[in-house]
């Protein structure tokens, strides 16, 4: 499918909880790019949570109400885009069995109908509308880390990389054990915070070793777990989400927020 | 000599002392790192090993889907060849049959080749208590026996020591049980190994009575199957006139040709090789020929458990070939001892819970949350067992066997959230609410920030907070949510 098609497409945003709370410069960078690349896009304003942090505790009946909101909010659309790897896993194959546990085949058939069309952003620029350029522009050096549902559980594979790889000005570099999980996994990084501590500060010593200015990743829990840690060790690293950066244009290329990469010491009062 | 992991902490709080052992912690990346790589290397080599692995978990699911026929069989065809079998439900009716034979023929003393069946039933402190010496024959077992330690993986239970550690067990503690070591000692490899090689040949030659496990059970033609690395396993197994076999029930295969698939599949995985040393099978008692009386323990020990639970029965197709911990995150920085038991990493974190049930106590019902969920242990898994999705309904379990009661302040906050966020009106006000927080906190005086956010750290936060900000910073909300953003803006369309 290529732009001009792409315009008659229904694409429901599924912006996430802690995108929407912590993070709502993502939500509006996969409005710009999405728009930026003729797709119009709706944000179901009744959308909350996936469910996922409820599912990964084990409080499957709690997420009964949040399956069901969600199946809710996303049905009939075409597709449902997505800035969070993990929480696309959660909806494509999380949902099936709350949904079957809770023994309502009416949300079992909701599941079933809206699940496939969850798509993570890089998947749709890719798969759906065929794009690897999306006409960004990001002068500086970059590494990626895939997190792990994004690769595991989506097997989204080179599609971030190569997005990357067609942004003018961007110079991506190699992240030493890259595929190694981070260490957030939702309640994980509560629950066993010195197990997940002890993880992240590997992740952010492999990043060190890079040299790379920013860190880029498609999930912000994720990130917000590898840059608590890069900040609080004044690392000079900034991370930010694979929107944020193929949403940057030439235009931005001034600006601090968004576009640049702001280190953590400059900001020191 | 008999370390025993009763009585060990939770998860968490065992991972927190394992974690302050620096020197153990360069150990494991060292070990685990090594492993991973060879293994990686010889399952590329293989261009079908999709395909093994599928055929694999599909001989183990038929079998256990009739897991007692296939059990009868054996039963009948290793009483055909010569050999006592007994049935055990539980550990300690297990540790009562050896030790019977053991006395039956009069022995103080017996050598074994590793089995995790016997780790798990604590066969060594059983026969102990009988004034029956044990005396494990694997290398690394041996490692753990002399350091009077725990091990702490499934297939390397010393992975946890270096070779200098090693020197120091071997030279104080040999000589205590046996043989001392040859004095003066490096820490070189092939001088531990000849230690050792002194050390047991001595007990090998003196030993009656072996006890082994078994890798797999032939049921057509009742033969067992040891697969290992050194040949201590098969001086075991030959040498002794009495051998007892602790075989837990999953380990039954219908026919010879099933084992085609593992031996292909099981020391790629396990020890990154292309087939393993040494491959040992016997069939009963053969006169005048190895062990003149053999025994088999069929044992249970909570695994028909395991087979009644529909999404948890997978794990009985475990071949123990310890791929999941040498690629598990959490098990490279914890080491085996934090889980508490002989199975530790990803496949420990299910396997104890299935055995033991879950709501039982408080150490086993950590396990399930023992892992971030990342999928890198059911990548590598040789037979498909999906361990996170197994791991997401023991926790389910878990959550359930503790409803009812007092709620844990957990519940309290899950059932909160689930309040909140299954509505979209509570959800924006509550994101109205924590916006706010974010305005004022953003105005307090000092502090850092992270582009135009302050990030909150050096502030103490309650509850679940203060875990998560020890050591990470963590941004506070937005200053308005997207939710709001878009309503505010009409989807960004008149933004000013
Ligand atoms: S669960 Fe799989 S990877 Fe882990 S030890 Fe068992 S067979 Fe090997």
């Amino acid at each position: 499918m290529d732009t001009q098609e792409a315009a008659g497409v229904r694409v429901g945003l599924m912006i996430t909880c802690i995108n929407d709370a912590m993070f709502p410069d993502t939500g509006k960078s996969v409005v710009r790019l999405l728009r930026r690349l003729g797709v119009e896009v709706e944000f179901p304003p009744a959308q909350t949570c996936c469910g996922q942090p409820m599912v990964n505790t084990g409080y499957f009946d709690e997420a009964v109400p949040m399956v069901r909101n969600f199946v809710d909010a996303f049905a009939g659309y075409d597709y449902v885009v997505t800035p969070s790897g993990s929480c696309t896993g959660s909806a494509r194959h999380q949902h099936q069995i709350v949904a079957r546990r809770s023994g309502d085949p009416g949300l079992v058939r909701a599941v079933e109908e809206v699940a496939p069309r969850v798509v993570e952003l890089s998947e749709f620029l890719v798969d759906v509308l065929g794009v690897v350029d999306v006409g960004a522009y990001f002068p500086h050096q970059v590494t990626y880390h895939p997190t792990c549902h994004s690769l595991r559980m989506l097997g989204v594979g080179d599609r971030p990389t190569r997005l990357l790889g067609a942004v003018r000005g961007l110079r991506l570099v190699e992240l030493p054990a890259a595929e190694q999980c981070c260490g957030f996994g939702g309640t994980f990084a509560v629950k066993n915070a010195d197990t997940s501590v002890a993880m992240g500060s590997d992740k952010a010593r492999h990043v060190l070793d890079t040299g790379a200015e920013v860190l880029v990743a498609g999930d912000n829990s994720c990130l917000m777990h590898i840059g608590g840690i890069l900040s609080r060790q004044r690392s000079g690293i900034r991370v930010m989400h694979l929107a944020d950066v193929l949403a940057s244009t030439e235009g931005d290329a001034g600006q601090t927020g968004d576009a640049g990469p702001a280190k953590t010491e400059e900001m020191l009062p | 000599m008999s370390a025993t992991f009763v009585g060990m902490p939770a998860f968490p709080e065992a991972a927190r002392r394992a974690l302050e052992n620096t020197q153990q912690r360069h150990n494991l990346a060292h070990a685990t790192g090594t492993i991973r790589d060879k293994r990686a290397a010889v399952v590329a080599e293989v261009d079908d090993w999709e395909a093994l692995r599928l055929a694999g978990a599909a001989i183990k699911d038929q079998t256990l889907r009739h897991l007692d026929d296939h059990l009868v069989a054996l039963e009948a065809a290793l009483q055909e060849r010569g050999a006592t079998v007994h049935w055990a439900r539980d550990a300690e009716e297990a540790c009562r049959i050896v030790a019977d034979v053991a006395r039956a023929h009069d022995v103080d003393e017996v050598v074994k080749v590793k089995s995790m069946a016997t780790q798990e039933i604590g066969l060594n402190e059983a026969l102990e208590a009988e004034g029956i010496s044990a005396w494990e024959t694997d290398l690394a077992e041996l490692i753990v026996q002399l350091g009077d330690d725990l091990p702490s993986h499934i297939l390397v239970p010393a992975i946890h020591r270096n070779r200098s550690e090693i020197r120091e067990i071997f030279r104080s503690a040999m000589g205590e049980v046996g043989r001392p070591a040859p004095d003066p000692l490096s820490d070189d490899p092939a001088d531990l190994a000849g230690a050792a090689r002194l050390h047991l040949r001595e007990k090998f030659l003196r030993a009656r009575m072996a006890v082994s496990g078994a890798n797999f059970a032939v049921a057509e033609t009742g033969t067992l199957v040891v697969v290992e690395s050194e040949g201590n396993g098969r001086m075991c197994l030959t040498l002794p006139e009495v051998l007892v076999s602790v075989v837990g029930i999953e380990k039954v295969v219908p026919t010879w040709q099933d084992l085609e698939v593992f031996l292909q599949l099981l020391p790629r995985s396990s020890t990154g090789e292309r087939m393993n040393p040494y491959t040992s099978t016997w069939t009963g008692a053969v006169p005048g020929d190895g062990p003149q009386e053999v025994h088999v323990v069929l044992l249970d020990n909570g695994r028909t458990r395991a087979l009644a639970d529909e999404m948890g029965r997978q794990a009985l197709r475990c071949i123990r070939c310890s791929a999941c911990l040498n690629v598990c995150p959490v098990y490279e920085r914890t080491g085996g001892h934090a889980y508490g038991s002989v199975y530790p990493g990803p496949i420990g974190a299910i396997l104890n819970p299935l055995l033991k049930g879950t709501g039982v106590d408080e150490q086993t019902d950590s396990l399930p949350y023992a892992s971030s969920l990342c999928g890198a242990c059911f990548e590598a898994c040789p037979v498909r067992i999906d361990i996170p999705s197994v791991l997401v309904e023991l926790r389910g379990q878990v959550v359930d066997a503790h409803r009812g009661g007092v709620p844990k302040p957990e519940a309290v906050a899950m059932r909160g959230a689930g309040w909140v966020l299954s509505s979209s009106a509570r959800t924006a006000r509550s994101e109205r609410a924590a916006a706010f927080a974010g305005r004022l906190l953003n105005r307090l005086p000092g502090g850092r920030r992270q582009g135009d956010r302050r990030v909150l750290g050096s502030i103490p936060m309650p509850g679940a907070g203060s875990a998560w900000s020890q050591a990470r910073d963590v941004p506070v909300p937005a200053t308005e949510s997207f939710r709001d953003w878009w309503s505010r803006t009409d989807g960004g369309e008149d933004e000013s």
